[in-house]
C-alpha cells in the first residue's frame, strides 16, 4: 500500500497548471478492439506485431527543485524518465524517443504541451510529468500521456510514493502507458524472486533474491547455508514458496513477506518439492517422492491434510494451476518420457496434452489462460502451446533454457539459462526478442510476481 | 489497481496506513560463511589407525562408495550389484552403522524432474541394499538432483560420474 492516487491532492499540493486533475480516469479501453483512431496498439499474440509504437518521453520537470530521501527531485525526474523509456523498450511494443536529446519540458508545460516541436521527432504518443516533493516526506509523480498527431490527452495519473520506492512511481507511469495504449494488463511495477547463484558447481552457493522486474532493488532473503530451489509468488504477494535443503531435509517452505519467518508446508518424512499457488493464493500444489514414487499433492497454505492428485506410477510433477484453478497442467513420465498432462483441480479427468518427441516438462499456465509454457527436454528450449495441446512453438534458440515463468499480463516469459552457470533471461511471447535480466550473480529459477497493488 | 476517485480523508488514511507497514520485509541477511565440501564426497584420506565402522573403514573395504546409471535410468546393472555386495558386507558386519544413500542426476534434465530422479536412484540403492540383508531403518535416502554434481562440466565423461547414488557413511 505504498502508492495511493493523487487525484484530488494534487489540486491542493500541485501549483499552477499542472496539478493533476479531477478528471477521473475513463475506462480501460476495450481489449482486442481495432482502435487505431483512438491510439491503441493493435497487438497480435500469435502472428507477430506492427512495428513498435514511437513514444517520446522527455526528462520530467519539478515544479521546485527540493531533496528528498530518495535525491533532488530535478535529478528524479530525469530517472523517472529513463525508466519510463526503459520499461517501454523492453516491453518490444514501443520504440521510445528520448529522454535524452529531446527538448526540456517546463513545468507549465506538463499539461500544456509543445505538439508542434514534438510531432517533428517522429512520435505518435508523448509521455510527459513531474516529479514533486510533498511536505510529508512523500514523492509524488506525475504521468500524462498525449496523442501528438490528434493534441489530445490520452489519460493522466498520478503517484504518491515513498522515496525508497521512487522506482514504483516510474513504473506505475509506464503501466499506463502500456495499458491505455495497448488495452492490456501491464507487467513493469512487478517483482522477481530467485535463486541467486556463486561459486563452482560442485559446491554452489545458493540464496534466495528478490528484485525489481527490472534488477532494481536487490535484495537476498536466505543466507546461503542451505541450497534453495524453485521459490514462486503467492498471487496474493503475501507469501513465497520454495524448496529448501535446510537440515538436509529437503522441503517445500513458506516465506512470510511480512514478518520474514519461514515455517514447513507439511511435516513429512519424505521429500517434498515443486510448490505452485492456486490462483487464489488459498492452496500449494507440490510433488512428494515415495519410495522412488513421486505424485502431486494439495494443501492450505497454511497447512494441513495433503491431499492426493495423482497416483500413477512414476514420476508426476511440475503442477501449475490454470488461472480460473479449475485444472492443472503437470509432467508425468507414466507414458514413458516426459510429457504433459492436465486434470481437473481434484485429480480427476486426467488426460495427456503433448505428443512430441524428446520430451516437455515444467509446464506453467499463462495468466491469460490461452497458452501453457514449458521446457523442451533434449534441446531444451522454451516454448509455448495451447491448453489443448496444439499450436506449439518454441520461443528460444540456442543454449540450455529451463523453467518458464509468466509475466503478469502472459505477454512475456522469464526463464533460466545455462545449464550449469545459470543466467535469467526474457523472451516476448510475441516477437521472440530476448534479452538478459541484469542479477548481480548467476541466477536460476525466476517467478514473476502479480502486478503490486 | 486500488486508486481511482479517492478523497483527502482516504489519501490521509492511505498515507497512515503505509507509514504503518514500513518494516514488512525482512532486512538483508549477511552472507553465510561457505560450508566446506559436497555432501557425499566422503574423504578416504586418514591419519592414522582406522577405527572399525567408520568411514575410513568402509571406504578402504568395500570397491566403491558409489553406483552409476544410464541417462534417465534407475537401474542397477551388475557392476552396481558388485559394489551394492560389497556394501551391504561390510554393513552387516557394521550392524549399527546408519547411512544416507544420496541421489544424483546429471544436468541433462529439468531441475524438478531430476530430483525425482535423483531419488529413484537413492531408493534403488537402498532396495538392493535392503535385498542383501540391511533393515531399511538403517538407511536413510536424500536426493540431490542435478545440484551437487561430482564432476563440473557439460561432456559426457563428468554426466557418467555425475548419475550417482552413493552410500555415506558418518565419519
Amino acid at each position: 500500500m505504498r502508492i495511493i492516487p493523487i487525484i484530488a491532492a494534487a489540486c491542493s499540493l500541485a501549483v499552477g497548471a499542472a496539478a493533476l486533475a479531477q478528471t477521473p480516469p475513463e475506462a480501460p479501453p476495450a481489449q482486442g478492439q481495432e482502435a487505431s483512431d483512438d491510439g491503441q496498439l493493435v497487438v497480435d499474440v500469435t502472428g507477430g506485431r506492427r512495428a513498435a509504437l514511437p513514444v517520446a518521453v522527455p526528462y520530467m520537470p519539478t515544479p521546485q527543485p527540493a531533496a528528498t530521501a530518495a535525491g533532488n527531485t530535478q535529478a528524479l525526474g530525469r530517472q523517472v524518465a529513463e525508466i519510463i523509456a526503459t520499461d517501454l523498450r523492453n516491453s518490444e511494443l514501443f520504440t521510445p524517443i528520448g529522454p535524452s536529446g529531446l527538448q526540456a519540458v517546463s513545468f507549465p508545460q506538463v499539461t500544456a504541451p509543445d505538439f508542434a516541436y514534438f510531432s517533428t521527432t517522429g512520435a505518435q504518443n508523448l509521455v510527459q510529468g513531474f516529479v514533486q516533493a510533498n511536505a510529508n516526506g512523500t514523492i509524488t509523480v506525475g504521468c500524462y500521456l498525449y496523442d501528438v498527431a490528434a493534441q489530445t490527452e490520452l489519460t493522466r495519473q498520478g503517484y504518491v510514493v515513498q522515496p525508497r520506492d521512487w522506482r514504483r512511481g516510474a513504473h506505475r507511469c509506464a503501466d499506463t502507458i502500456y495499458s491505455r495504449l495497448t488495452g492490456e494488463g501491464a507487467y513493469f511495477d512487478t517483482r522477481i524472486v530467485y535463486v541467486s547463484e556463486t561459486g563452482p558447481a560442485r559446491r554452489r552457493i545458493k540464496r534466495l533474491a528478490i528484485m525489481d522486474y527490472d534488477g532494481a532493488n536487490h535484495r537476498f532473503l536466505t543466507n546461503g547455508q542451505w541450497t534453495v530451489l524453485t521459490p514462486r509468488f503467492a498471487p496474493n504477494q503475501q507469501t513465497i514458496t520454495f524448496m529448501t535443503y535446510q537440515d538436509e531435509r529437503p522441503r517445500v517452505m513458506v516465506y512470510e513477506l511480512d514478518s520474514g519467518r519461514t515455517r514447513p508446508l507439511v511435516q513429512a518424512s519424505h521429500m517434498t518439492f515443486a510448490p505452485r499457488y492456486s490462483p487464489d493464493s488459498r492452496y500449494i500444489i507440490f510433488s512428494m517422492a515415495v519410495n522412488g514414487n513421486t505424485d502431486i499433492y494439495r494443501v492450505p497454505v497454511g497447512g494441513g491434510t495433503p491431499q492426493r492428485l495423482t497416483n500413477a506410477p512414476g514420476i508426476d510433477t511440475g503442477g501449475s494451476y490454470s488461472p480460473d484453478g479449475s485444472r492443472i497442467v503437470f509432467e508425468s513420465d507414466r507414458g514413458g518420457n516426459q510429457q504433459l498432462y492436465v486434470m481437473d483441480g481434484d485429480g480427476s479427468n486426467q488426460r495427456r496434452i503433448s505428443f512430441g518427441g524428446g520430451g516437455y516438462a515444467t509446464p506453467v499456465w499463462s495468466p491469460r489462460g490461452d497458452l501453457i509454457a514449458f521446457t523442451r527436454t533434449g534441446s531444451f528450449r522454451i516454448g509455448v502451446m495451447s491448453p489443448g495441446g496444439g499450436g506449439e512453438r518454441i520461443l528460444t534458440s540456442g543454449g540450455y533454457a529451463e523453467g518458464p515463468t509468466w509475466a503478469p499480463n502472459g505477454r512475456a516469459v522469464m526463464f533460466t539459462r545455462g545449464a550449469s552457470q545459470g543466467q535469467l533471461w526474457y523472451v516476448d511471447v510475441a516477437s521472440g526478442a530476448t534479452r538478459r535480466v541484469p542479477t548481480p550473480l548467476g541466477g536460476s529459477d525466476p517467478a514473476w510476481s502479480p502486478l503490486r497493488d | 489497481m486500488i486508486m481511482r476517485k479517492t478523497s483527502l480523508v482516504a489519501i490521509a488514511i492511505a498515507l497512515s496506513l503505509s507509514a504503518g507497514c514500513r518494516s514488512r520485509t525482512a532486512a538483508e541477511l549477511p552472507p553465510a560463511p561457505v560450508s566446506d565440501g559436497t555432501p557425499g564426497d566422503q574423504d578416504s584420506s586418514t591419519t592414522g589407525a582406522i577405527v572399525p565402522g567408520s568411514r575410513a573403514d568402509f571406504l578402504q573395504n568395500v570397491p566403491s562408495d558409489r553406483i552409476f546409471f544410464a541417462f534417465d535410468s534407475y537401474s542397477i546393472d551388475a557392476d552396481s550389484r558388485r559394489t551394492l555386495d560389497a556394501q551391504a558386507e561390510w554393513l552387516n558386519r557394521n550392524a549399527t552403522v546408519r547411512v544416507t544413500i544420496e541421489g544424483h542426476a546429471d544436468e541433462r534434465g529439468t531441475r524438478e524432474y531430476n530430483l525425482a530422479l535423483g531419488d529413484r536412484r537413492a531408493n534403488a540403492a537402498r532396495d538392493y541394499l535392503q535385498s542383501r540383508g540391511i533393515v531399511a531403518t538403517r538407511m536413510q535416502t536424500l536426493s540431490w538432483g542435478k545440484e551437487r554434481p561430482a564432476v563440473e562440466g557439460s561432456n559426457e565423461s563428468a554426466w557418467a560420474q555425475n548419475r550417482r547414488a552413493v552410500t555415506v557413511v558418518p565419519e
